[in-house]
């Protein structure tokens, strides 16, 4: 790899705006998870009879645990959204730029 | 004999099993079971062959420590899972359901979430900018002796710790399992490993994972299918029968004691969450996969089955409360579990696939702290040879033959050495040495990294003297902390000076911050340099450009 095409790279304002924008996404998903995770772990600290209360009457089943398993569903769903959104548009995104660079 | 059940309530009421981990504890050994270690011989035998194979395509270090860039995402995800599903994990986890009910799902959820973490932060800047070592990445554009010597004691350390949870663990699993003595677990458990990853490196080591992955995903489903099948796949019936038979009864639908104070269940979630992001053993595997996006695809299916077994580890838990804590058969005069409270989900093995099953279940368990320790010595040798010596002795003019000498001598070395430490600890508390991996992982390793990747003003300084403060307060608030200061080392009840469960608050901001002061603080000519190489580290790490590629076969 030339350091001409590097040099390129770098002065194309899109390879920046790129990296911004999927900067900008990623964390914006990690705040996702960290809101989802912590209100969970908050929710068990400080309002344990809300996890307690049943799903309905004559239930055995708490709102705990669909909230539970939600937590860790979601946590495997960011996941892909994300990699199918990096590996489709931000790579097709990135992949013009090196190939303008290399021109 | 210290009994588990005892054990685990006595950790409960502490508040701590969130922070002890999934521990093994002391356990008693059974009587000799033929079938499970025919089981396990038939894997061992299987993945021997494995390793013959792979031992005829491992020539060179890129060979040996990265299987030749050559594995799938999809194959690389299983492998990953296979290192993080812990027989600790698997056995524990069902056991803390089986006991408490709710909160083992709390704590599984905790295990989960660094995944999205190293899959938006990490994964494609590490397989972009590396090539063996996750010192590669941290060290890109530093000044390479006092990076890679931070690095590689980070690594080692985190090693060691993690290593003599597993030994242990072996040991005491095979007393349950097998029936055999703890010394034969520890010294078949390092023999197998050296042999594993002496001969077919970093090739076999994956195939190991992804076989005993495949293994016990399989095995997990099955037991949930089974546990489901027999309430017409309603949860709500399997929860109404556990309710009804379980000691606690409607207690086990909600959150028990296992979070007592929220900067405590805070703490120990950031250990978790940003600590997997800085295991070296997992770091490690991203530089098996050709590219970003194989690396990013190996995350994804890493967090789909480790998600996928918690969910199942959750049904097995409640299972075992329904068809192993109502049978005499699997409980002792006093009504406890045969075995200790992590036989749970073994019992319910024998209970819903009858004897052979059993075996099987028993052997993957076994299997999977192979597997695990197998992972744990390769990133170990990797980091003694590809880190310290040929970048800090030989200044990287060391030869691909030399360099993977070095990592067989140290691949020899830490086998004697775990199975030394194994026999050493066999009468320790160990629970706590996980949790104090996942802390100095999250304190000095991901700050480090974190801050090298991502932002421009770094300088070595700066990243050396973070990362050393991170893994100095990791270990001395550990120390402090009432799992260690009461429990190991025997002092009085309350007399412990660090009231938290998990130092990863304090020492991973104090990381950070000393990371980011020392930097900005730096005026050296050096500094200059490095933030100078900034713009050429990004373009490297963010595109792609320049990264190293597959190796040609």
């Amino acid at each position: 790899m030339s350091e001409i095409v590097r040099d390129r790279i770098q002065l194309n304002p899109k390879f920046l705006q790129l990296v911004k924008k999927r900067n900008a996404y990623a964390f914006v998903m990690i705040a996702l998870v960290m809101i989802c995770y912590y209100g969970y772990i908050l929710l068990i600290a400080f309002n344990r009879e809300f996890l307690a209360t049943k799903l309905g009457a004559g239930m055995t089943t708490s709102v705990g645990v669909p909230l539970g398993v939600g937590v860790i569903v979601f946590t495997i769903l960011v996941t892909w959204i994300y990699v199918r959104r990096a590996n489709s548009e931000f790579d097709a995104e990135m992949d013009a730029i090196v190939k303008e660079g290399r021109q | 004999m210290k009994s588990l059940v005892s054990l685990l309530l006595l950790a409960l009421a502490s508040g701590s099993a969130l922070a002890a981990g999934a521990d093994l504890g002391q356990a008693q050994q059974q009587a000799t079971n033929w079938t499970a270690i025919a089981m396990f011989a038939a894997f061992v035998g299987f993945t021997l062959y494995i390793t013959k194979w792979a031992a005829a395509k491992t020539k060179s270090a890129a060979d040996f420590y990265t299987a030749g860039g050559g594995i799938t995402g999809f194959q690389n995800g299983l492998a990953i899972a296979g290192d993080y599903m812990s027989a600790a994990s698997f056995l524990g986890i069902s056991a803390l359901v089986f006991g408490s009910g709710f909160d083992g799902l709390i704590f599984s959820i905790g295990w989960l979430v660094g995944w999205p973490v190293i899959t938006f932060l990490m994964a494609e800047r590490l397989r972009n900018l590396g090539k063996f070592t996750f010192a590669d990445v941290a060290a890109y554009r530093f000044s390479q002796t006092p990076i890679r010597t931070f690095a590689a004691t980070g690594s080692l350390v985190v090693v060691a710790f993690y290593m003599i949870a597993q030994m242990v663990g072996a040991g005491q699993l095979i007393k349950l399992l097998f029936g055999l003595e703890y010394t034969y677990a520890v010294v078949i458990v390092g023999v197998l490993m050296m042999a594993y990853v002496l001969f077919g490196g970093m090739t076999a080591t994956t195939w190991v994972q992804i076989i005993k992955a495949v293994m016990l995903l399989c095995g997990a489903t099955f037991m949930a299918v089974a546990v489901l099948y027999q309430f017409g796949f309603s949860p709500e019936a399997l929860f109404t029968k556990a309710v009804e038979v379980h000691k606690s009864h409607d207690k086990i639908m909600a959150p028990g004691g296992l979070i007592k104070d929220p900067v405590s269940a805070i703490s120990v979630g950031m250990a978790l969450m940003f600590g997997t992001a800085g295991l070296p053993h997992i770091l490690m595997r991203f530089f098996t996969v050709p590219n970003a996006k194989e690396a990013r695809k190996s995350v994804a299916w890493a967090t789909t089955w480790i998600g996928y077994f918690y969910i199942l580890t959750f049904i097995i838990g409640f299972g075992a409360i329904v068809m192993v804590g109502t049978n005499p058969e699997f409980l002792d005069a006093k009504g406890a579990l045969k075995g200790g409270g992590n036989m749970a989900a073994i019992h319910l093995a024998n209970a819903v696939g009858g004897n052979i099953f059993l075996g099987f279940i028993s052997a993957v368990a076994f299997a999977t702290i192979l597997a695990v320790v197998a992972g744990l010595t390769l990133s170990g040798a990797s980091a003694v040879s590809h880190d310290l010596y040929a970048t800090v002795f030989k200044k990287g003019q060391a030869s691909s033959a030399d360099e993977l000498r070095v990592s067989k001598i140290t691949t020899l070395a830490l086998g004697v050495v775990a199975i030394v430490l194994g026999i050493a600890f066999e009468k320790e508390n160990v629970a706590y040495m996980v949790m104090l991996a996942f802390a100095i992982a999250c304190s000095a390793n991901f700050p480090v990294l974190f801050m090298s990747v991502l932002w421009k003003n770094c300088t070595t300084k700066g990243a050396v003297a973070g990362g050393f403060t991170g893994l100095i307060m990791a270990v001395v608030l550990t120390i402090g902390s009432a799992n260690v200061w009461e429990v190991v080392l025997q002092n009085p009840k309350g007399s412990a000076w660090f009231p938290y469960n998990s130092p990863a608050i304090f020492s991973m901001s104090s990381a950070f911050f000393v990371i980011w002061l020392v930097s900005i603080l730096d005026r050296s000519a050096q500094a200059e340099k490095e933030r100078a190489a900034y713009p050429a580290q990004q373009i490297r790490s963010e595109s792609g450009v320049g990264a190293a590629t597959a190796s040609s076969h």
